[in-house]
């Protein structure tokens, strides 16, 4: 059985312009141990995926179809209580920006120690040793003093250890990062990316990396689903995405990556932008987008096609798929 | 901290140099004191000998740096009305007025911290709809129109409150005598302590409401959510101690205009409190008293202002106690 497994996942913001569907159809899975990558531009609704199965999306955002099965359970049914003993104890989350996510008035000790106490029967002083050997962990230095000090007395590489360390506090299954190091400063991104792996490793930890940056995804992940305009577009093994790429977006992102540009030469973007949600075109959403629209593609959602280990959401490819086969 | 405290002093220094400028300079412009002080019988060539000897012929700058170098020693001059130290007759009044704002203060938290926090944790409530409408009307009603409505309803109608004076008093420690102290003395507190909330009331409510609603966004907030933390905690905790820290500083100055305020609630509840004396002492033209009033209420925001800034190091980590933010 699957450690997680989200299907047929539908969110719903309900705006004063009229009810939007910010997920439509998400599924993808994790096993135990294994690292999948959630990517796609900005506002392909990455984020509300990773806050979704949480159940952490706020008003007036909810889940409005689909489940969330972990360890057997379907999240998306749990009572308040039975959510929050989830959250932080089973499943852990990886903000993005590490100036923004502790809390500047409470000292890192007070904001580690509340996490176990609210999961476990432990005394503060239990709850302290346990801390510390989770900053040691993630190689903070001198962690009996740190512990004491507040969030502005550590730079943001630092902090986003300790989030990491606040992660791994209750040996949680799964940890869900939401863009851990994009708001860090370029020279510790791969210190802090290696150092979240090698943990995830050595804890046998799942990990749901969510990114804009391919590149990231091709190096540690197993797994990755690409996301457009809400919907998955094409998922499987990274490996075959990567060198592989069967959907006309997923070529785009890929072909935008920087060490696919030769050098001097502009990067080659994917033209046009992503919709809004108000605004998301018929058929498929990325279409408008597409160098290989064909007849159906204005028209008609394109269903998921096999190919390979992967599966594509594309009209083009269904019917290149067909033409071979009727050929073969 | 030490150095802060130092800092704080210097600056409460020119704070009541300025005071005592402005409420010096005022009484020129108050009328003629000998109109009091002497009867009508009295000549115009005695009056002027009278004048001669209480220096008011003097220069400005010289009647200012006798009354100065006499400030510093604690004399703040004779009320005129009473032939007593100005000081004395109002620190002798200063307990009553303080009761009265300390009431108001803890009604003011004692409701509006509440009242804010629900008000933006449940904002489509009918209970918070409810608070914000109220708290509209509140800031848009005159004080003394609040004041007499609740005499007239829980004094003069339903009868259950007093509506002027202290009550009965307790000695306290230092000659303080206290209405804190007696079932009598609190029943007269209600209704002024009331009144006088009234003012800041909604303002508070409204103020924690909306830092509460923007705090409550945060990323730390949702950080403590994703961590599976209890709602108590993460409202009473994580996302009130941010929301206090502006709520902190308005107070602070808040509770220095209050004391301003008392003047008419004082007026309206017969409130033998400073504020009362002030208004008979502007009646008289006592000018000493006036002055001594002023300056008295300057030392008293001064005070608050300090005790506050400490609170709020005390509650923000990143505000190191000189004042500058790391
Ligand atoms: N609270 C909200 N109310 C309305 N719409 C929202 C809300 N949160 C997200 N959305 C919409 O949902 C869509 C997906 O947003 P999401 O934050 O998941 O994107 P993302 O893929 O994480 O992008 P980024 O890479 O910029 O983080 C966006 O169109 C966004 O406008
Ligand atoms: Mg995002």
């Amino acid at each position: 059985m699957a450690l997680l497994e989200v299907k047929n996942l539908e969110v719903t913001f309900g705006l004063r312009q009229g009810a939007v569907k910010a997920l439509r159809d998400v599924s993808f899975s994790i096993e135990r141990g294994e690292r999948i990558g959630i990517v796609g531009e900005s506002g392909a609704g990455k984020s509300v995926a990773a806050f979704s199965i949480l159940n952490l999306i706020s008003r007036p955002g909810y889940i409005s179809g689909g489940e969330v099965l972990f360890e057997g359970k379907d999240l998306t049914k749990l009572s308040p209580q039975e959510m929050r003993d989830i959250r932080g104890n089973r499943i852990a989350m990886i903000f993005q920006d590490p100036m923004m996510t502790l809390n500047p008035v409470l000292t890192l000790g007070q904001q580690m120690v509340e996490c176990l106490k609210a999961h476990r029967k432990i005394s503060t002083a239990e709850a302290r040793e346990v801390a510390l050997e989770k900053l040691r962990l993630v190689h903070i230095p001198s962690p009996e003093t740190r512990i004491d000090q507040y969030p502005h007395e550590l730079s943001g590489g630092m902090r986003q250890r300790i989030i990491i360390a606040i992660a791994l506090l209750l040996d949680p299954p799964l940890i869900i990062a939401d863009e851990p190091t994009t708001a860090l400063d370029v020279t510790i991104q791969a210190e802090i990316m290696e150092l979240l792996l090698e943990l995830c490793d050595s804890q046998n930890v799942g990990l749901i990396l969510i990114t804009h940056d391919l590149g990231v995804v091709s190096q540690v992940t197993q797994k990755a689903v690409v996301m457009y305009a809400g919907r998955v577009i094409e998922q499987g093994p990274t490996k075959e995405i990567i060198n592989d790429a069967q959907h006309p977006y997923t070529q785009g992102l890929i072909n935008a990556l920087p060490q696919q540009t030769l050098p001097g030469k502009r990067l080659n973007q994917i033209p046009g932008s992503m919709p809004s949600l108000q605004k998301i075109p018929t058929g498929c959403a990325f279409h408008p987008r597409c160098e290989f629209v064909i007849e159906p593609c204005s028209r008609e959602l394109p269903g998921f096609t096999r190919s390979g280990g992967c599966s594509v959401a594309c009209h083009m490819v269904k019917a290149m798929k067909e033409k071979a086969a009727a050929a073969g | 901290m030490i150095a802060f405290l130092i800092r704080r002093l210097m600056q409460a220094v020119v704070v009541m140099f300025v005071i005592s400028l402005i409420s010096f300079s005022i009484q020129d412009n108050l009328g003629d004191p000998l109109r009091e002080l002497v009867g009508q019988s009295v000549s115009e060539e005695e009056r002027q000998a009278l004048r001669d000897e209480l220096g008011l012929n003097d220069p400005f700058l010289v009647q200012y740096v006798r009354f100065a170098g006499n400030a510093l020693q604690g004399d703040l001059g004779t009320s005129y009305f009473f032939k007593e130290p100005a000081l004395d007759v109002i620190l002798k009044k200063l307990p009553a007025t303080l009761e009265l704002v300390f009431g108001a203060t803890l009604i003011i938290i004692l409701l509006s911290v509440p009242l804010g926090v629900y008000s933006a944790i449940k904002p489509h409530s009918w209970f918070s709809k409810t608070v914000m409408g109220l708290s509209i009307v509140g800031i848009s009603v005159p004080v003394f129109l609040t004041a007499i409505m609740s005499i007239f309803l829980f004094s003069v109608e339903l009868n259950w409150l007093p509506s002027y004076g202290r009550g009965e008093l307790e000695p306290m420690f230092w000659g303080w005598e206290s209405g804190y102290l007696t079932r009598d003395g609190l029943l007269h507190l209600v209704l002024p302590c009331f009144s006088l909330a009234s003012i800041m009331l909604p303002l508070f409510i409204r103020l924690i409401r909306a830092e509460m609603m923007e705090v409550l966004q945060s990323e730390y907030v949702k950080y403590a959510w994703a961590k599976g933390l209890s709602p108590m905690r993460i409202y009473f905790l994580h996302a009130l101690k941010n929301t206090m820290l502006p709520v902190i500083t308005v107070g602070g100055v808040q509770i220095g205009t209050m004391v301003a305020y008392t003047i008419l609630t004082e007026t309206v509840f017969q409130w033998p409190g400073m504020g009362f004396l002030f208004l008979e002492a502007v009646n008289r033209v006592d000018t000493p008293l006036i002055v001594a009033y002023l300056i008295v209420v300057g030392a008293i925001f001064v005070v608050t202002n300090t005790v506050v800034d400490l609170i709020y190091g005390l509650v923000n980590p990143t505000v190191n106690l000189t004042g500058k933010k790391s």
